[in-house]
C-alpha cells in the first residue's frame, strides 16, 4: 500500500511538470511566434521603448527561453529575484511571478480566491455525493415504482437545466424577494464561519442539485447492474438479510464507478467552478481565471492553470487511494 | 421426520397443504416456474416432480433452457428473495425439504434455511464470489449469519474448512482474494464456504463447468468424498452426462421445462427410454470406444419455452415423430410412463418400438 502510495506521488509530480512546461510554452512561446511582444502586454501599448527593455530586463524575457522555464520552476518551491543590481524585487515562494493587469504576485490572488473555491466545491460535493447516491439507490430498489419514476424526471430536470438558470431563479427568490439569505461577495478568510455559510448555501444547493440529479442516474443504473450479478446471488444462497445484501455486498460495488467520475467532477470544480462563481458573483478562482483571460494576464492564467492541474491532481490520487481500499484488485495491480 | 432435522425448534412446524407431508428428505411436486415477459409468459419450469433420499445423488441432465438452473433456485427460493421492481416469477407446486413445504413457507423463514439446510455451489465461482471481500471473510459471513459466535471462532471454522477441501496452507490462504486463487482453487473455496454449515441438501449448479478439464475431475471427486463425509443429499445440475455418470445415482433429464425421463442411473445410461436421452448419448465423446464415427448431434433448437410445441415438446427435433398413429406425438402430450420399477419416461413409442430403436439404431452406434 504505502509503494503504491509513493508510486502515485510520483506520478503526481511529474504531470504537474508536464503541466508546467506546456502552459509556459503556450502562454510564453507563442506569443513571441506570432509577434506579440510580452512586454507590451504587460506595460500597455503606449509604453516606450527604454520602458519595454526595463521591463525584458527584468522580468528576463530577453533570457533564452529555457533559462525563463527554469526560474519559473525554481521560483515555485524556492521564491525568485527579479531584475538585478539596485533593482530587485523578491518574489517569496511559492512564487508565481506578478500579475500584468494588478501588479501584485500571483500567488497572493491565489490564496485569496482558492479557499472560495474549495469551500465551494467540497461543501458541494459533501451534499451531491450523500444526495445523489441515496436517491439512486432508493430509485434502484424502488425501480418502476412512483418514486422511481418521479426522481428520475427530477434528476433528468436536474441535468438539463443549466446552472445559471437555476442559480439566478434561487437568488432571486431566497436573497431578492424574500430576503432570508443575504451574499457577502467580497468572501475572505477573515469572515466568520457564519457569513461563509450563508453566502455558500445557495450555490452549494444548486451546484450540488445539478451533479446529485447526474449521481442519482449514475448510481441507480451501477446499483441495478450489481444486484444482478452472481455474487449478490450466493450472498443471497448463504441467508444473508436482504439489507445486509445491499449494504455490504451491493453498495460497495456500486460505489466504485461513482468515485471514478467523483474524482473527475472535484477536479474540475476546484479547477474553477466558472459558472456557479460569476452566477453568484462569488470571489473564488473561476472568477479569477476569466478576469485573467479578459485582460490578456499570462502570470495570472498560468497561476490558476497550475492551481487547477494540482487540485485535479489531488483530487483523484484521494479517489485513487480510496479506490484501493475498496477494490483490492487495485492494490495489488 | 423429527429424526431427520437437524435443529428441531428453529425449522418450525410443517405448513398444512392438501397433500400430506412426503416421506422423501426432499420432493418436489408439480413444479412450476413461469416469468410473464413482454413477449409473453416464459415456462421456464413446466409440472416437474422429484424426489431425493439423504446420502443421494440426483443429477438433473438438460440443454440450455431446459430448466434446470430454474428448478435449482427454485428450490432455494432465490426466484422470490430480492426482485426489485422486476416482474414476479409465478411459482405453484409444492416443495418439500425435511418435512417442511417451502413455497408456503414465510420467505424469512426460506432465507434462513439457506445456506443451513440447502447450500448451493455455483458454476463460475470468479464471478459468484464478491471481488472484494477476501475468501475467509465470505466463508466467515457464511457461517455468522447462521451461527452465534464471534469472528475468530468462524476465521478458525473458515481455516478448517479450506483445509478439508484441499487448499494448502489455509491458514494463510484465508485472507487471500478471489482472484488470487485458481479456477479449481476457487471452486474448492465456494465449496468449503457452502459446506461451512453441514446443510443437509447441496445443490450443485455447474460445478465444473467454468474449470480446466484437468481439474473437474478432482472437483467431482471432491464433492463426492465430501458427501460421504456429510452424508448430505446432492442434486448435480449439468449438461455433461459425463458429471452425472460419475457421481448420480439418479438422473432426471429435462426438456424444454418438463422430465422426459427419470430413474436409477446405470438404467438412464444402459436403457435409456426417451429419443432425448438417446439424442444426449449419442453427441457424448466417448474415449473408452474407438471412435469409428463422428458424434451425433441432437438436430434443432431448444424449444420457445413461451411456445411449447403442442404434444411432446421434442416433436420438431424427434426422429421417431411419426412412428406413433394418429398424429398423437403432436396433439397430446406424454406423460411419465413407468417400464421399470423406478424409471420412468415420458414417450409415445411403444415400449416394444422403443427396445427395437434402442438395440437396432442407437446402442450399436455408441
Amino acid at each position: 500500500m504505502l509503494a503504491y502510495l509513493i508510486r502515485r506521488l510520483g506520478a503526481v509530480i511529474v504531470m504537474l511538470l508536464v503541466v508546467i512546461l506546456t502552459t509556459f510554452f503556450i502562454f510564453y512561446v507563442l506569443p513571441k511566434w506570432s509577434g506579440q511582444d510580452i512586454a507590451v502586454l504587460f506595460a500597455g501599448k503606449n509604453s516606450g521603448a527604454e520602458q519595454l527593455e526595463g521591463i525584458r530586463q527584468k522580468l528576463g524575457l530577453s533570457d533564452p527561453l529555457l533559462v525563463q522555464f527554469w526560474e519559473f520552476v525554481k521560483g515555485i518551491p524556492l521564491g525568485r529575484d527579479y531584475g538585478s543590481g539596485d533593482d530587485v524585487t523578491h518574489c517569496g515562494a511559492p512564487c508565481l511571478g506578478y500579475s500584468f493587469r494588478t501588479e501584485l504576485p500571483v500567488w497572493e490572488t491565489v490564496k485569496d480566491a482558492l479557499p472560495v473555491t474549495l469551500a465551494l466545491a467540497g461543501g458541494a460535493a459533501v451534499l451531491w455525493l450523500i444526495g445523489g447516491v441515496t436517491v439512486g439507490v432508493v430509485s434502484a430498489l424502488k425501480r418502476g415504482s412512483f418514486w422511481d419514476r418521479g426522481a428520475m424526471i427530477t434528476a433528468l430536470g436536474g441535468v438539463s437545466m443549466p446552472i445559471f438558470f437555476t442559480g439566478m431563479i434561487a437568488m432571486g427568490v431566497f436573497v431578492h424577494s424574500l430576503g432570508w439569505i443575504s451574499m457577502d461577495d467580497s468572501l475572505t478568510t477573515k469572515d466568520s464561519i457564519g457569513t461563509w455559510v450563508e453566502t455558500m448555501i445557495l450555490p452549494w444547493i444548486v451546484l450540488a442539485f445539478l451533479q446529485a440529479a447526474m449521481y442519482a442516474r449514475l448510481t441507480r443504473a451501477t446499483m441495478l447492474e450489481v444486484l444482478g450479478e452472481d455474487y449478490i446471488r450466493t450472498a443471497r444462497a448463504k441467508g444473508v438479510t436482504e439489507p445486509v445484501v445491499i449494504r455490504r455486498h451491493a453498495l460497495r460495488s456500486t460505489m466504485t464507478p461513482i468515485l471514478t467520475v467523483f474524482g473527475l467532477d472535484l477536479g474540475i470544480l476546484i479547477g474553477g467552478a466558472i459558472l456557479t462563481e460569476t452566477t453568484f458573483n462569488l470571489p473564488g478562482l473561476g472568477q479569477e481565471a476569466v478576469k485573467a483571460i479578459q485582460g490578456k494576464d499570462l502570470p495570472m492564467i498560468l497561476g490558476v492553470t497550475l492551481c487547477t492541474a494540482l487540485a485535479i491532481a489531488l483530487a483523484n490520487l484521494v479517489v485513487d487511494l480510496m479506490y484501493a481500499v475498496i477494490d483490492p484488485r487495485v492494490r495489488l495491480g | 421426520m423429527s429424526d431427520l432435522k437437524k435443529t428441531g425448534a428453529a425449522v418450525g412446524e410443517p405448513v398444512a397443504t392438501d397433500s400430506p407431508a412426503p416421506s422423501a428428505f426432499l420432493e418436489v411436486r408439480d413444479l412450476k416456474v413461469h416469468f410473464p415477459t413482454d413477449d409473453g409468459l416464459v415456462k421456464s419450469v413446466d409440472g416437474l416432480s422429484f424426489q431425493l433420499e439423504k446420502g443421494q445423488t440426483l443429477g438433473i441432465v438438460g440443454e440450455s433452457g431446459s430448466g434446470k438452473s430454474v428448478t435449482s433456485l427454485g428450490i432455494m427460493g432465490l426466484h422470490t428473495a430480492g426482485q426489485y421492481g422486476k416482474r414476479k416469477a409465478q411459482i405453484s407446486g409444492e416443495i418439500w425439504l425435511d418435512g417442511q413445504e417451502l413455497l408456503s413457507t414465510d420467505p424469512d423463514e426460506v432465507r434462513r434455511l439457506r445456506g443451513r439446510e440447502m447450500a448451493m455451489i455455483f458454476q463460475d465461482p470468479l464471478s459468484a464470489l464478491h471481488p472484494y471481500y477476501s475468501i475467509g471473510k465470505q466463508i466467515v459471513e457464511a457461517y455468522r449469519v447462521h451461527h452465534d459466535v464471534d469472528k475468530k471462532t468462524a476465521r478458525k471454522r473458515a481455516i478448517e474448512m479450506l483445509d478439508r477441501v484441499g487448499i494448502p496452507q489455509p491458514d494463510k490462504r484465508v485472507d487471500a482474494y478471489p482472484h488470487e486463487f485458481s479456477g479449481g482453487m476457487r471452486q474448492r473455496a465456494m465449496i468449503a464456504m457452502s459446506l461451512v454449515n453441514n446443510p443437509e441438501l447441496l445443490i450443485a449448479d455447474e460445478p465444473t463447468t467454468a474449470l480446466d478439464v484437468t481439474v473437474q475431475a478432482q472437483i467431482l471427486d471432491l464433492i463426492r468424498d465430501l458427501q460421504k463425509e456429510f452424508g448430505s443429499a446432492v442434486i448435480i445440475i449439468t449438461h455433461d452426462l459425463g458429471v452425472v455418470a460419475e457421481l448420480a445415482d439418479n438422473i432426471l433429464v429435462m426438456y424444454g421445462g418438463r422430465c422426459v425421463e427419470r430413474g436409477p442411473a446405470e438404467k438412464v445410461f444402459y436403457e435409456p427410454q426417451h429419443p432425448y436421452t438417446w439424442g444426449l448419448l449419442g453427441s457424448m465423446p466417448r474415449i473408452d470406444k474407438e471412435q469409428t464415427e463422428r458424434l451425433i448431434p441432437v438436430k434443432g433448437s431448444p424449444p420457445s419455452l413461451i411456445n411449447i410445441p403442442s404434444g411432446c415438446a421434442f416433436n420438431p427435433r424427434c426422429p421417431y415423430a411419426d412412428l406413433p398413429k394418429d398424429n398423437v406425438t403432436r396433439e397430446v402430450r406424454p406423460e411419465l410412463a413407468e417400464s421399470d420399477p423406478g424409471h420412468w419416461s415420458a414417450c409415445h413409442l411403444s415400449p416394444e418400438q422403443r427396445e427395437r430403436i434402442w438395440t437396432e439404431e442407437i446402442a450399436p452406434k455408441l
